[in-house]
């Protein structure tokens, strides 16, 4: 078994662990979290993609520019996160009944 | 067996142990510490693969700055108790089937792939150099575009964490 292959094991493995956490965890973080490593394992199959071809770097700019949507996803996950306990007074999504405010 | 392909399973290891620990524990902030562990070790990957650009800024960006934020979200959203933030898992035997079934088709996927191996030696030469210079000339309009929507997310993210109405419900 060469590197690149276990590498892209490693990547399979990590995506649907991600898959994972988001279908079982209950708490919105951890969905959050489990979002998180599902977009750094498709990252890990972007440069092994890259490293079929090494003289051009499309590969790890398309790593580069899914990281940067990733930190704009992760900040405003937690605004909304943040927001939502202010109202409900938890952070498990299954407890937020209504859309509208509370009177 | 050379030193860099023993680093390489060093990190493959201590990223799937951190993943299993993410899976397996119920205390939020755990996860989120397994997560920076995992993180750091697909940086060191990374550097592995000739990609030092990106470890850098895996490094700076995620286990620097997201995962700081996420440990912000869980210490916010805590009750004041003092007790940890626990989370409970649910459909957990339909879920296992549905990421074990992700698993092998990704896997079966590779295997069915041919890839050219041939290519696959180093190029020589400063790759930070010229990833600076590939972003400035044949990448400029997805880096200006990145640029408007970081800014638009850390306005976003401020108004929406915000609580400046003077009406507001605790």
């Amino acid at each position: 078994m060469s590197d690149h292959t276990l590498l892209f094991a490693l990547g399979a493995f990590l995506f649907s662990a991600g898959l994972l956490i988001v279908l079982t965890k209950k708490n919105a973080i951890m969905i959050l979290l489990g979002i998180e490593l599902m977009l750094n394992a498709s990252n890990l199959n972007l440069i092994l993609f890259n490293r079929q071809n090494p003289t051009t770097y499309e590969g790890q700019f398309f790593a580069l520019f899914v990281i940067l949507v990733a930190v704009c996803e992760a900040a405003v996950g937690i605004a909304i996160i943040l927001k939502a306990y202010h109202y409900f007074h938890t952070s498990v999504p299954d407890q937020f009944s209504d859309l509208k405010e509370r009177n | 067996m050379n030193p860099g392909q023993l680093t390489l399973y060093l990190f493959v290891f201590t990223a799937i142990i951190s993943v299993l620990v993410m899976i397996f524990t119920r205390t939020v902030f755990y996860a989120a510490l397994a997560l920076t562990v995992c993180l750091i070790s697909m940086a060191g990957i990374y550097a592995l693969l000739y990609a030092e650009f990106l470890a850098i800024t895996q490094l700076v960006i995620y286990a620097g700055g997201v995962l700081v934020l996420i440990l912000f979200g869980i210490m916010l959203t805590n009750r004041i108790s003092g007790k940890p933030l626990i989370t409970e898992s649910h459909h957990v035997i339909k879920s296992a089937i549905i990421s074990a079934g992700m698993f092998l088709i990704l896997l079966v996927t590779y295997q069915k792939t041919s890839f050219d191996q041939s290519q696959s030696a180093p190029a020589p030469g400063n790759h930070i150099n010229k990833i600076g210079i590939e972003l400035m000339s044949n990448y400029v309009a997805p880096f200006e575009l990145g640029g408007i929507l970081l800014l638009v997310c850390l306005i976003g993210a401020a108004l929406m964490a915000s609580s400046f109405k003077k009406n507001d419900h605790v």
